[in-house]
């Protein structure tokens, strides 16, 4: 397995191997799917809309519904306006969403077509909405594309209608999972303050089976909501990649204070959420809560030896790792290897940052390891090849590094495509960092197991 | 329910006008006493429809290219299109040094704004450097994405500089997702490639054995290949390439020298097919080796081709000694699967190969299509003189070839290829409507909106497609089966692909899940009642029954 990867690193300047990340517009077509009654479109050639619904459909096992502009040579060269009106005309009438939004390619962006100007001469029904969002492929990554959308929707929907703010906080929870958004709206709900959480693809990602196909599933979050969001008192983005931008933006737009807090992986960044939420809306964390993590703290504290003083060697999207990786320290577990395909720093935001943050946590654990954004998993492989680890941590593509260096593996972020139920199944919060302590154990006793000699071999561990 | 033109009318009705008139063009029932019905294929894609067709990228660099395992192919563009055709389509490989299998790398130049706007051949040369400094592979391929196009990059001429640098075989592959209509221009534009660049670089002059055949169009998904090649070795022939499936650098370069070329899936492959017939002399055969009676046939004409006793003789044998072992063990399928009806739409080729073995396992096809085939993988290649080629298509070049003044030879004479024609599908096929039932519907680009009308009317027990639609018939409790990746399951090709596709396709009727869908609340009254001992017999009734 990867037979091809040698021990010895040369610098490469040429692109990726095996890349950390993907595109922009298959995270605008996922935020756009956290939109109620939305239809994705994608302004490109058919080909980047197929693959992004196919691996989308692969992550979740769902359905994935999004239409394209279907670009020809001719519409490539001379723009593709009349493609992008045709396929709004045919998908109000054939499919009748409530809001279409449009996400464009590196083709539609090279080209320079004008999204605003074609939308408007577009024959768009009365009470229908078009919104769109710029996702050049050839920026930043599928996170930077999940945060331009987001962005799209504030820009085009959310609006201050009252002079004072109303007592709800708006959520923008990340290129997280469904089950991920009902935990985080679960928490919200027991603090007992109204939020709006956009985009929310639980019940559109995570739809019940009934024996009948619903194109536009009963999640998503509302048109109405997301123009409610201009009065809410406050924004929490969670994730600085995924969500920040939106955030900032409606905070200038609405003048809706906005705080980026981390993914509340672990223990800290859920305390940080609810301790947020605390002070701004002047409320008690409910018994319920407090029993939670209790019962966190109890579990980690009772499996400590599984994991405590163990290598490992994570990779993901930014706002994941920088949860995780607080996360794992908090175990008493050394992240020697961290590694983020999307290139730090935001668009016109501070360069770095990934870096830093996570060079920081290390420093104040007393640790060093390797840190890098824009990073592949060929170099993470070659890293690992030189300073060996005792733990892997990231989506299915790890699962070859894992076989090929024998390491316990741990299937976590975007995508998984080779198991089943992890879209249901937070990693956030205290409930999703008991799983987390679950899954981390299970790898470890798993190959303890598979590893001892009979005399050896424990029935308790 | 059978359909007819009046239900495909009012599905139409829906459209807009000019929508209407365009897909009106791409459905056809079938009616064997109309001699040749026509289709509307290979145009372009409405907007807005939900199609599940890809791009020319697609079809050049994940289905052709990809699975050629000692090479090394290089993405020219942003990150997505490297990524997502990175270990996605199932083409199995295995090589006896794995340092020589480069499958499970993504190489991509990951272009950045600064590529777009100064342009990318200096980033493309660096990574082929690295790559061959890396990996050393037997070839590298360079496959072009949509802005490559657009900004100019001349990615022939960066290919051509690293030849000579490198003394390697690097080609260029001008793939970009806008050109055509479908994935289908890519197959074109990779046929080309490796074509002009490839076959017939070996320096064999002879084959090496006496029934030397190449495989065309066979991608070994889920290690069909490996069970066709496994009976025909048993027979006796020796595969030179299969095309492209586990295929090599190292063996395609000497296909020029197999006596015949049997071609799978006629769509992706058929231009080199009939390339090598123009340049070597080597005829193709139209096989199929999906299903049991399918794969006998084509093992039967192979072997009528070669004309040669003891060959004939073997293959009986050989079919016998298959047939012994699959049949008990197709039985039990039979019965779960007997007197249902499937959907059947798949690229360029499935669609039709697979509705024999669904007949023979007693599922009939009342619906079938492709997503991207041409009007002669419907209808025929008798048709071929009559398509009109198109503006969206009319830029995908064809490569003229001329017979090879050293090494081409009539591999059989022109008589007996004239009389064998008559018999098999030498350098010929006939298309999928012709194979269909009357009163069964084709649909070409079948999209979302139609996939669910079609359902509502023809209610069938199994719906084969592809990932994008899976869970979409699935929702509504209707099996499904993916033909494109098998549902990660396979082979399907040949005597033990059909036990194999037969075990899943019953698997997938006989799973309980499908008794759970409606909670026992939704069928079964609120108020349970009970029977009270009652004189009156007006009050011996059940409350709320």
């Amino acid at each position: 397995m990867l037979d091809c990867t040698p021990k010895k690193i040369i610098k490469r300047t040429g692109g990726m191997i095996n890349p950390a990340k993907t595109c922009q517009p298959i995270g605008a077509m996922y935020a756009a799917l956290g939109i109620h009654n939305c239809l994705p479109h994608s302004h490109g050639s058919q080909g980047c809309c197929a693959y992004h619904r196919s691996h989308l459909t692969r992550h979740f096992r769902e359905p994935v519904m999004a239409t394209t502009s279907s670009f020809t040579e001719g519409a490539s060269v001379f723009g593709g306006g009349g493609n992008l009106k045709t396929a709004i005309k045919n998908v109000f009438a054939i499919y009748d969403p409530d809001i279409m939004a449009v996400h464009t390619t590196c083709l539609s962006e090279t080209i320079g077509d004008d999204i605003p100007t074609i939308i408007k001469g577009a024959e768009v029904p009365e009470g229908k909405l078009v919104i769109h969002a710029n996702t050049p492929s050839y920026q930043g990554s599928h996170i930077t594309g999940f945060s331009n959308m987001v962005k799209g929707m504030v820009a085009y929907l959310a609006e201050a209608t009252t002079d004072e703010k109303k007592e709800q906080v708006n959520i923008i929870p990340g290129f997280v999972n469904p089950g991920d958004m009902r935990e985080i709206k679960r928490l919200a709900g027991k603090m007992g303050i109204r939020f709006i959480m956009f985009p929310d693809t639980s019940g559109v990602l995570d739809s019940p089976m009934t024996g009948k196909f619903e194109m536009f599933p009963a999640g998503g979050a509302k048109v109405e909501d997301i123009r409610d969001s201009g009065n809410s008192k406050l924004t929490i983005a969670l994730g600085y990649y995924a969500s920040s931008d939106a955030a900032h933006l409606l905070e200038r737009n609405c003048r809706v204070p906005a705080i980026t807090l981390k993914t509340p992986i672990g223990i800290k960044a859920t305390d940080e959420l609810l301790m947020t939420l605390r002070s701004k809306f002047v409320q008690e964390i409910p018994y319920e809560l407090e029993e939670e993590r209790g019962q966190l703290v109890d579990v980690i504290t009772d499996n400590h030896h599984h994991f405590y003083g163990k290598k490992v060697a994570l990779f993901g999207d930014p706002d994941i790792l920088t949860g995780l990786t607080e996360f794992v320290l908090s175990l008493g577990m050394r992240p020697v290897h961290v590694l983020t395909g999307t290139p730090s720093g935001t668009l016109g935001g501070p360069q770095g940052i990934f870096e830093k943050e996570i060079k920081e946590m290390l420093a104040a654990a007393g640790l060093e390891g390797r840190v890098k954004a824009a990073g592949d998993l060929f170099e993470l492989h070659q890293w690992i090849k030189n300073e060996p680890v005792d733990l892997l941590m990231g989506n299915t593509y790890g699962k070859y590094i894992a076989r090929a260096e024998d390491l316990p593996f741990v299937r976590v972020g975007f995508p998984i495509l080779d198991r089943g139920v992890h879209p249901y199944m937070p990693i956030v919060g205290y409930r999703g960092a008991m799983r987390l302590v679950e899954m981390i154990s299970s790898a470890l006793l798993d190959r303890q197991d598979r590893d001892a000699a009979d005399e050896d071999f424990e029935l308790v561990m | 329910m059978a359909i007819n033109e009046k239900m495909i009318e009012e599905i139409l009705n829906k459209y807009p006008a000019k929508v209407k008139r365009n897909r009106k063009k791409h459905i056809v029932i079938r009616d064997s006493a109309r001699e040749n019905q026509e289709i509307e294929a290979n145009t372009r894609t409405i907007p807005g429809i939900v199609t599940n067709r890809g791009c020319a990228f697609a079809g050049c660099k994940g289905v052709v290219l990809g699975p050629l395992k000692d090479m090394v192919h290089i993405v020219h563009g942003p990150i997505g299109c490297a990524y997502y055709s990175w270990l996605t389509r199932r083409n199995k490989a295995k090589t006896d040094d794995p340092k020589k299998n480069f499958l499970a790398y993504c190489v991509s130049t990951d272009m950045q704004e600064s590529d777009i706007v100064f342009g990318g051949e200096k980033k493309l040369a660096r990574m082929i450097d690295e790559v061959v400094e890396i990996f050393k592979p037997n070839a590298i391929t360079i496959s072009a994405t949509c802005p490559v196009g657009l900004i100019g990059d001349d990615i022939q001429a960066v290919a051509k500089a690293a030849r000579a640098k490198h003394g390697l075989n690097i080609t260029a592959y001008s793939c970009e997702g806008y050109k055509g209509v479908s994935q289908s221009a890519g197959h074109h534009i990779a046929n080309n490639g490796l074509m002009e660049n490839i076959v017939g670089e070996g320096d064999w002059e002879e084959p090496p054995s006496k029934y030397t055949i190449n495989i065309l169009g066979e991608y070994n998904i889920g290690g069909d290949s490996w069970e066709v090649e496994r009976v025909l070795n048993e027979i006796g022939y020796e595969v030179q390439v299969v095309m492209t499936g586990n295929g090599s650098y190292e063996k395609l370069k000497n296909a020029h020298v197999a006596q015949l070329n049997l071609v799978q899936c006629h769509r992706s492959i058929n231009y080199i097919a009939d390339m090598l017939e123009k340049k070597y002399g080597t005829p193709w055969l139209k096989v199929n080796f999906i299903g049991i009676r399918a794969t006998i046939e084509s093992l039967r004409n192979m072997a009528l081709y070669f004309g040669d006793e003891a060959l004939i003789k073997r293959t009986e044998e050989v079919i016998e000694k298959e047939l012994a072992e699959i049949e008990p063990q197709l039985e039990p399928y039979k019965k779960i699967c007997s007197g249902k009806t499937a959907f059947c739409f798949v690229g360029g080729s499935r669609g039709h190969h697979y509705q024999g073995l669904y007949e023979e396992l007693g599922i009939t096809t009342v619906l079938a299509g492709y997503e991207f085939a041409h009007r002669d993988d419907y209808e025929g290649r008798d048709v071929l003189p009559h398509i009109k080629s198109d503006a969206d298509s009319k830029n995908i070049p064809d490569l003229h070839v001329t017979p090879d003044e050293r090494r081409y030879r009539l591999k059989i004479p022109v008589e007996r290829m004239e009389e064998l024609q008559k018999k098999i599908p030498l350098s010929n096929y006939k298309g999928m409507i012709k194979d269909m039932m009357d009163g069964s519907i084709v649909v070409d680009d079948l999209n979302h909106y139609e996939t669910e009308e079609f359902i509502r009317i023809l209610k069938p027990d199994i719906f084969s497609s592809g990932i994008k639609d899976k869970y979409i018939p699935q929702k509504m409790g209707i099996p499904t089966k993916q033909l494109h990746n098998y549902d990660y399951s396979g082979p399907y090709a040949g005597f033990r692909g059909a036990i194999n596709f037969a075990r899943d396709v019953a698997m997938g009727f006989a799973t309980p899940t499908w008794n759970f869908i409606v909670p026992p609340w939704k069928d079964k009254p609120l108020l349970e009642g009970s029977i009270e001992q009652c004189s009156d017999d007006t009050c011996v009734e059940e409350v709320g029954a």
